[in-house]
């Protein structure tokens, strides 16, 4: 089985990327980690791989000349990667992603792509659905577990209320949510091969993709603040300034 | 008049609040088409045409997973009627729905918006908060419509109009081939106490609670209080709570009368869905938690301690 896991690289949280004044884009920094949030496709992945003696090759589309998140991935045990970057890829919205990871599925070939339900910068959460619509399959999303047997892709689906069963043929996309398995933290060994392993690097040309982007941020302004609260240390009296705040507000 | 059509998924056998929500915006703008998925029902008519709705198109999906074919059915329609704006919730089958559409018609979509504008020139902006709130973003298409729009929760209120009933145009659903996923089983969980989206007061519990059988802690602050009990993902991952009880970016939008956070670090996913509370309350051992930058009253100090404490307060007075 040929399973893609879609992973993208996001700005270290650690160092918070700031907008643009004058462009209103995203100025990241430069260091590019593995958005965790993918860190569970990926486990996802390499389970189902195992299971079926399948392959886990990573996709991703980010800036140039980084791939240091792709490596924490490699390293985790994925055999191996497909990036797209391209300067005029920069500041693309969920639509071109979208249609630029579905190319280099294709290119690829697949019976299975992972994707998380929303990434940690730009939580559009409508990547996964697009690829699938664009790819003319399922979109099995926000799955809790994920089974593949007989050439079927069975899912939880988390609902508001609860889940349910869902069932798909292969070819499919799946899209995980968080917590839905532990991720393996890389081993040495692992991170001694992530190094090695072969890496495809292709440009929105070479997938035949001609970019345009049908929306723009025109403006970034501070949200109106709240007023400043009362912030007391509770020296064993703390539960009483909670009850005269309920009495106030006449919750009691 | 603009034509604006909105999502609406059935939920309880009738439309849901955030489709309510949308048709209130909706008839606003224009002229309102609900686009709605479910087995339908004269009473749900009723509903849509009390708040504003013109029309409504109506599709059941039976068991199959309702976004590919009704994504199908919709680009047809949208490619016939051409609206001005097509309004989605961010809700998952809405998000699955409107991504699915937005390929199929070769058209960006606008997520997290928290406000929509529609000009007579038929020019559709949006509003965004970014970094947990604290930033507004506002952002417009340079692309030709119909313009794609997903709307946080609570974003507009659900007033009725006492409109008369809607035209309904019920429409058979495509194949949709390999794109189709079938649901074999539906497993809803009993909540207890008060629905989460509904009520007045909510007790919300974090990693700070430290394992889950503390999560007791914040069922004894709900009960006397006659409360909603919430929790941020790290617990819902962590498995100490189902999904249903998560709030935020990811989990329910929440706008109650008084919100207590309960060692919860106050991450901005978790504030773009409580803050909007009219009094916020939090419980944190760390003087620095971001939580205590938007709470009208916060304590630095363990939950160990105030919580069973406050307990014993609120069941005595
Ligand atoms: C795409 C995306 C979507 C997300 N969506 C959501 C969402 O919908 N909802 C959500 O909540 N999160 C969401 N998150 C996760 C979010 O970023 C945070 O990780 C999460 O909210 C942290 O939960 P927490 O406050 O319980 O835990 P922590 O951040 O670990 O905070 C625990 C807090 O407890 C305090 N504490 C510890 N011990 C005690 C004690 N004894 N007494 C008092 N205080 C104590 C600590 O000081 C700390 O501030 C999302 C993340 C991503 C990337
Ligand atoms: N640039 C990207 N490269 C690879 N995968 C991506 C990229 N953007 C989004 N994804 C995938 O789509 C999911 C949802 O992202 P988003 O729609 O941005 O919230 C992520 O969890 C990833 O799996």
């Amino acid at each position: 089985m040929r399973i893609l896991v879609c992973v993208k690289q996001i700005p270290d949280p650690a160092n918070p990327s700031r907008f643009d004044p004058v462009t209103h884009r995203l100025v990241r920094t430069e260091d590019q980690i593995l958005d965790d949030t993918d860190r569970y496709g990926v486990e996802m992945g390499l389970r189902l791989a195992e299971a079926s003696g399948g392959t886990v090759t990573l996709l991703s589309m980010g800036p140039v000349g980084r791939a240091q998140g792709i490596r924490q991935a490699l390293a985790m045990g994925a055999d191996q990667a497909v990036m797209v970057e391209d300067e005029a890829l920069e500041g693309a919205d969920a639509l071109t992603t979208a249609r630029i990871l579905a190319a280099a599925a294709r290119h690829t070939g697949f019976d299975l792509v992972i994707c998380g339900t929303e990434s940690t910068d730009g939580y559009s959460g409508v990547v996964p659905q697009m690829m699938a619509e664009l790819l003319s399959v399922a979109a099995m999303t926000y799955a809790t577990s994920v089974e593949v047997a007989d050439d079927q892709v069975t899912i939880h689906r988390q609902t508001s209320a609860g889940y349910d069963v869902v069932v798909s043929g292969l070819p499919a996309v799946v899209s995980v949510t968080a917590g839905v398995v532990e991720p393996r933290y890389p081993t040495f060994r692992g991170i001694m091969q992530a190094k090695r392993k072969p890496t495809e690097t292709l440009s929105a040309d070479d997938l035949g993709i001609s970019i345009s982007i049908g929306q723009e941020v025109v403006a970034v302004s501070p949200a109106p603040e709240r007023e400043a609260g009362v912030i007391a240390e509770d020296e064993g009296e703390g539960h009483l300034l909670i009850v005269e705040k309920l009495r106030e507000v006449k919750v009691i | 008049m603009a034509e604006v059509w909105t999502f609406c998924e059935e939920t309880d056998g009738g439309p849901s609040t955030l489709g309510l929500e949308l048709l209130s915006k909706a008839r606003q703008l224009g002229s309102a088409t609900v686009l709605y998925a479910g087995s339908g029902s004269p009473q749900a008519w009723q509903t849509l045409g009390e708040h504003g709705a013109a029309r409504v198109f109506h599709f059941d999906p039976g068991d199959m997973l309702a976004a590919a074919p009704v994504a199908a059915a919709t680009a047809t329609l949208a490619a016939e009627h051409a609206p001005h704006l097509i309004l989605f919730g961010q809700a998952y089958t809405d998000r699955d729905v409107a991504g699915r559409l937005a390929a199929r018609m070769g058209l960006p979509v606008l997520s997290n918006a928290v406000d929509v504008t529609l000009d007579r020139s038929g020019a559709v902006g949006s509003r965004h908060e970014i970094s947990g709130g604290s930033e507004i973003a506002e952002a417009v298409f340079s692309s030709p419509g119909p313009h794609l729009v997903i709307v946080r929760p609570k974003s507009f209120p659900a007033e009725p109009v006492a409109g008369p009933p809607p035209q309904v145009i019920t429409l058979d659903l495509p194949e949709v081939g390999e794109s189709n996923a079938v649901v074999t089983e539906r497993h809803v969980r009993q909540r207890k106490g008060p629905d989460l989206e509904e009520a007045a007061v909510i007790i919300s519990g974090g990693r700070g609670l430290g394992a889950a059988e503390h999560y007791s802690l914040v069922e004894g602050v709900a009960a006397p209080l006659d409360a909603a009990t919430g929790a941020t993902r790290a617990i819902v991952d962590a498995g100490w709570v189902p999904y249903a009880k998560q709030v935020g970016q990811t989990g329910k939008t929440v706008k109650p009368d008084v919100y207590i956070a309960c060692g919860i670090s106050g991450a901005m996913q978790h504030l773009v869905g409580m803050k909007d509370a009219k009094t916020i309350i939090a419980i944190n051992k760390d003087p620095d938690a971001p939580i205590f930058t938007i709470a009208d009253l916060g304590i630095v100090g363990d939950v160990h301690k105030v919580m069973p404490r406050l307990i014993e307060e609120l069941s005595s007075g």
